[in-house]
């Protein structure tokens, strides 16, 4: 399997995003910088990761930059033809930024950066992410933000619990102020995956955590 | 040449963390009398154009890349350069 992982400036955990699925799992893994020819057409990858980091753009708002990259077309071109995109972090800031998302990332309740370790909740062990996970299964995984306040209104919200689209809620209070608890969110039509915890820092015991990788996983399974 | 100001600011529905720690600041230091603050944003654009055509063009500017209408509300103001 041929995973992209999608560079913007300020990326930084697309280093992680790398180890994880090249180095942990063994798989073929590509950096594609977002303005490079090869960011134009990303169909000969079977999935694209939108890495954490230094959030781009955040003088504006979290994300919001890179709606303008020549990528973003691509992007929405690879999530309609059904393929899986995770963006995590900042790459999830993005894909709210982009639409391919609902809702937005405010910052923390608090105004601070924060990090540390989280519990989330698996809500949806349906999906092409989650289907290692059992639904309400308790998981570990380390996060590092400052906009990672999940804000969506009611009435999407309504929407996308009908929808089945919220993935991952947070079990303790690093939740940061976000609607309902929420720490991850799938499309529609459930090819898309965005959450603000980092799945890619707990995939081996070295890391304190492996949680994360059954997400990566369960992508495998689903595409091989 | 026309500038024109964008202000942005949170919709009211969105809960508003850096105003209300501005509040609890007045408030600790005896302005009572403040009820609600809201810190948003003014961007400024120097624009060459029509003012009939700036309007439209700042609106699709806004809504394109400057305001996240899913958390944020704006409105603009064009005045001489």
């Amino acid at each position: 399997m041929k995973f992209a992982i999608l560079v913007f400036p300020g990326s930084s955990c697309d280093v992680d995003m790398h180890r994880a699925v090249h180095d942990v799992l063994g798989e073929e893994a590509s950096y594609v910088w977002h303005t490079d020819r090869e960011a134009e057409d990303l169909s000969n990858f079977d999935a694209v990761l939108v890495p954490g980091g230094a959030s781009y753009g955040d003088y504006l708002r979290p994300g919001a930059l890179a709606k303008g990259s020549k990528a973003m077309e691509s992007l929405r071109a690879f999530a309609a033809s059904g393929k899986p995109v995770l963006g995590v972090g900042n790459g999830f800031q993005i894909l709210t930024e982009a639409h391919l998302l609902p809702g937005a990332l405010l910052q923390n309740k608090g105004l601070k950066f924060k990090s540390g370790t989280t519990m989330l909740s698996v809500q949806n062990a349906d999906s092409l992410f989650t289907s290692e996970y059992e639904t309400g299964e308790a998981i570990t995984v380390p996060f590092a933000h400052q906009y990672g306040n999940y804000y969506v209104d009611e009435e999407t919200l309504a929407d996308m619990k009908a929808n089945n689209q919220i993935a991952f809620t947070y079990a303790d209070h690093q939740d940061q102020g976000s609607t309902d608890k929420i720490a991850g969110v799938l499309n529609k039509e459930g090819n898309v995956l965005g959450m603000m915890p980092l799945p890619e820092r707990a995939v081996e015991e070295v890391l304190g955590h492996v949680d994360g990788l059954r997400l990566f996983k369960s992508i495998l399974k689903r595409v091989e | 040449m026309k500038k024109v100001n964008v202000y942005v600011t949170l919709r009211e529905s969105v809960v508003d963390p850096q105003g209300t720690a501005a509040e609890q600041a007045l408030h600790n230091m005896g302005y009572e009398e403040v009820k609600s603050v809201r810190v948003g944003k003014l961007i400024e654009l120097a624009i060459d154009g029509a003012e009939s055509e700036i309007e439209a063009r700042v609106d699709e500017m806004c809504k394109e890349l400057l305001v996240n209408r899913v958390i944020e509300d704006y409105r603009f103001e064009i005045e001489e350069a």
